[in-house]
């Protein structure tokens, strides 16, 4: 199977998810309650975020054929997503200022005029949709390493802070030895060892960023396990994998949310900070932002480049944090008793 | 009758800076099928303890050195994992003092009690449900069916511990330890679940170990009366016997120090002292150092029994004495 089916599999799959997901929160009063107080809290940002997640879908699916390529044989055999074929016919041949009718350097009349709200990079493509595209590579990045670090924290953690003993000096060992090593470099070292793809750079940031989380998570399992209603399972004749399953995660829960919103927009900027040494994700904001540098010392200067990637970044960052500090305030047990 | 229960010489300890420092020590006690026994004493005397020792639930890196524990003549210390897991709940049952506490948060009330049932018995989500709204009608919550969806958040204090209360009675046990049941409750919502206690207790026929530092909860109750003090006992009777002619100088100065007995005008009596923590615990008579009838050989020699009725007992050296005609 190629890759581009496997992308549409997986978008399949996360949009059943999160239907599914939908489905459980109005299910649940609890949580239909919370949803309903994040969206009166931030709408704006809730929007952004929703906008975001729009693009990076319909830039998943995939298909071939049914583009003019002209005499281009390869591309026509290439699997294009909706945003690609929305853009399909923008190429120019250098760079090109927004809206502009001539090229920006030789004054050439463009094959597109007026039609690059944003300009073209130095092989003329649009960078509205360079942007479009890193918004995908963007969620990717945040999403998968979530997907990798925060199963493995709470693991970890759950292990850790429950059983304790044995399993918490491990737990403790490993994690103090990856927190003992610098981050940058670490990351380097291992997307250097397992070679650069989106995988392993993911695989990467989940190594080098669950151990904060899975502190959060020892401690909080600490002070769980002590709880009467854990007791009162035990009193019971509840088996401890089950008052894990039923006691422990649940109310863990609201913490999940809001590490994962929180570490996603600090992965997307590492992936930034990782582009900019050169070991980052082709198409990202972070290469568009790396491939600018040189860009600026232009005379006269290519400044859409880089402020449309920087703006990219800087909306979803902002938007994402403005989300998740507000999925805090909502899930805080302390704001929940206050409310009801 | 052959008792339900029978605790014979436990002792519980936690080790120490300077050895085993048992909290429980050598406590022997039985409870009848049907029968209220009430464990009294202060803070910190190992009353708790006791209760979590017949769990086997006791905290590490406290460990059950000595005696033996016979649930309807099975010792509970021999058995496996997974059967000490069936007898938990399922023939003995607890009930906490804190209902703010003791029921998780996040899951309604209703099905915390469906999966309480569905744990020791086969038996389908919609008759599991309808046993919970049937349990819940007959603690006493107003509107059952539909409290069934609500979160402990929800209720009140009152309203909680009868959940509790449902929970602990889903699996219909013969044994339910109460531990101080009513203490963090407010004394009108305390009577109402006495009398629903009581009233369960006549109706099922189970047993109960009441677990209280309060003599009005005792009354209320407990058919029989064990005084514990320092992780002993130190006197046991029938309620009535023991606390119109305590022998104990302890239970005498717990019964006078109630301040329902206080008169008017006069400070209320009180026992001089607090309990000394486990690791300071005197080597003869426990209570000595506190006690108004103390001489020498208190300080020495641990008190035996002494039978003062067929039922009741007391271990003093001044009741000795008294029944020696000294």
């Amino acid at each position: 199977m190629e890759d581009w089916m496997i992308s549409n599999l997986v978008t399949v799959g996360l949009l059943a998810a999160m239907v599914g997901c939908v489905f459980l929160i109005r299910r649940s009063r609890l949580w239909s309650e919370a949803a309903v107080e994040l969206w009166k809290r931030r709408p704006i940002a809730i929007l952004c975020v929703s906008l975001y997640l729009a693009v990076a879908i319909l830039d998943s699916i995939f298909w071939v054929g049914g583009v003019d390529t002209g005499e281009d044989v390869v591309s026509a055999h290439e699997a294009k997503s909706v945003i690609d074929r929305l853009f399909a016919d923008a190429r120019e041949r250098s760079y090109s200022s927004p809206f502009a009718d001539v090229e920006f350097y030789g004054g050439k009349a463009l094959a597109h005029p007026g039609s690059h709200p944003l300009g073209t990079d130095i092989i003329g493509r649009d960078v509205v949709y360079l942007a479009l595209k890193g918004v995908r590579v963007a969620i990717l990045i945040g999403g998968l390493t979530s997907l990798i670090a925060i199963p493995l924290s709470l693991l970890f953690g759950i292990s850790a802070g429950y059983f304790g003993g044995r399993v918490d000096d491990f737990v403790f060992f490993v994690m103090s030895t990856l927190a003992s090593m610098p981050g940058l470099l670490l990351l380097i070292a291992l997307i250097m060892a397992m070679g650069r793809s989106t995988l392993s750079i993911c695989i990467a940031l989940a190594v080098t960023s669950w151990v904060g989380f899975c502190r959060i998570v020892r401690g909080e399992t600490l002070k769980l396990r002590e709880q009467d209603y854990v007791q009162a399972a035990r009193v019971l004749g509840v088996s401890e994998v089950q008052i894990v399953l039923r006691h422990i995660l649940p109310n863990l829960a609201h913490l999940v949310i809001i590490t994962f919103v929180l570490t996603f927009s600090g992965l997307v900027l590492s992936e930034a900070v990782l582009a900019w040494l050169g070991v980052g994700v082709d198409g990202s904001w972070g290469q568009m932002i790396d491939q600018a540098r040189s860009e600026l010392s232009r005379d006269p200067v290519v400044w859409w480049n880089i402020t449309a990637a920087g703006s990219a970044l800087f909306v979803l960052i902002l938007a994402v944090n403005m989300v998740g500090d507000a999925v805090r305030d909502v899930l805080d047990p302390r704001t929940l008793r206050e409310r009801s | 009758m052959s008792p339900l229960l029978e605790v014979n010489n436990l002792t519980t300890s936690f080790p120490g800076a300077f050895g085993e420092i048992p909290v429980v020590d050598d406590v022997s006690f039985s409870i009848d099928p049907g029968e209220v026994l009430a464990l009294v004493g202060e803070s910190g005397c190992g009353k708790s303890m006791t209760a979590l020792s017949i769990l086997r639930l006791i905290p590490k890196p406290g460990q059950i050195k000595n005696g033996e524990i016979l649930m309807a003549g099975r010792d509970i210390r021999g058995l496996s994992i997974p059967e000490i897991r069936g007898l938990r709940g399922h023939e003995i049952s607890m009930i906490f003092q804190e209902p703010m506490t003791s029921l998780n948060p996040v899951v309604t009330v209703g099905k915390q009690v469906v999966e309480a049932i569905q744990l020791h018995e086969r038996v389908d989500r919609a008759a599991a449900r309808a046993r919970t709204v049937e349990l819940f009608e007959r603690v006493g919550i107003p509107d059952a069916s539909d409290r069934f969806d609500v979160y402990p958040h929800q209720l009140s204090g009152g309203l909680k511990q009868r959940v509790m209360i449902a929970m602990a009675l889903s699996t219909r046990p013969k044994l339910l330890i109460a531990d101080e049941p009513t203490t963090a409750l407010d004394v009108t919502i305390q009577a109402q679940i006495l009398g629903l206690l009581r009233d369960l207790q006549a109706e099922t026929g189970m047993s109960i170990l009441l677990i209280t530092h309060d003599l009005g909860v005792v009354n209320e109750l407990a058919d029989r009366v064990a005084v514990m003090y320092a992780g002993r006992i130190v006197e046991s009777g029938d309620r009535r016997e023991l606390l119109l002619a305590p022998g104990h100088p302890y239970t005498e100065g717990l019964l006078k120090s109630n301040p329902a007995l206080a008169q008017p005008g006069q400070p209320l009596p009180e026992i001089a002292g607090v309990v000394p923590p486990p690791s300071e615990w005197p080597a003869g008579c426990r209570f000595a150092n506190r006690c108004t009838r103390a001489f020498d050989v208190c300080e020495r020699d641990v008190p035996v029994r002494s039978q003062i009725t067929p039922t009741q007992y007391a271990c003093c050296h001044a009741v000795a004495k008294e029944q020696r005609g000294g």
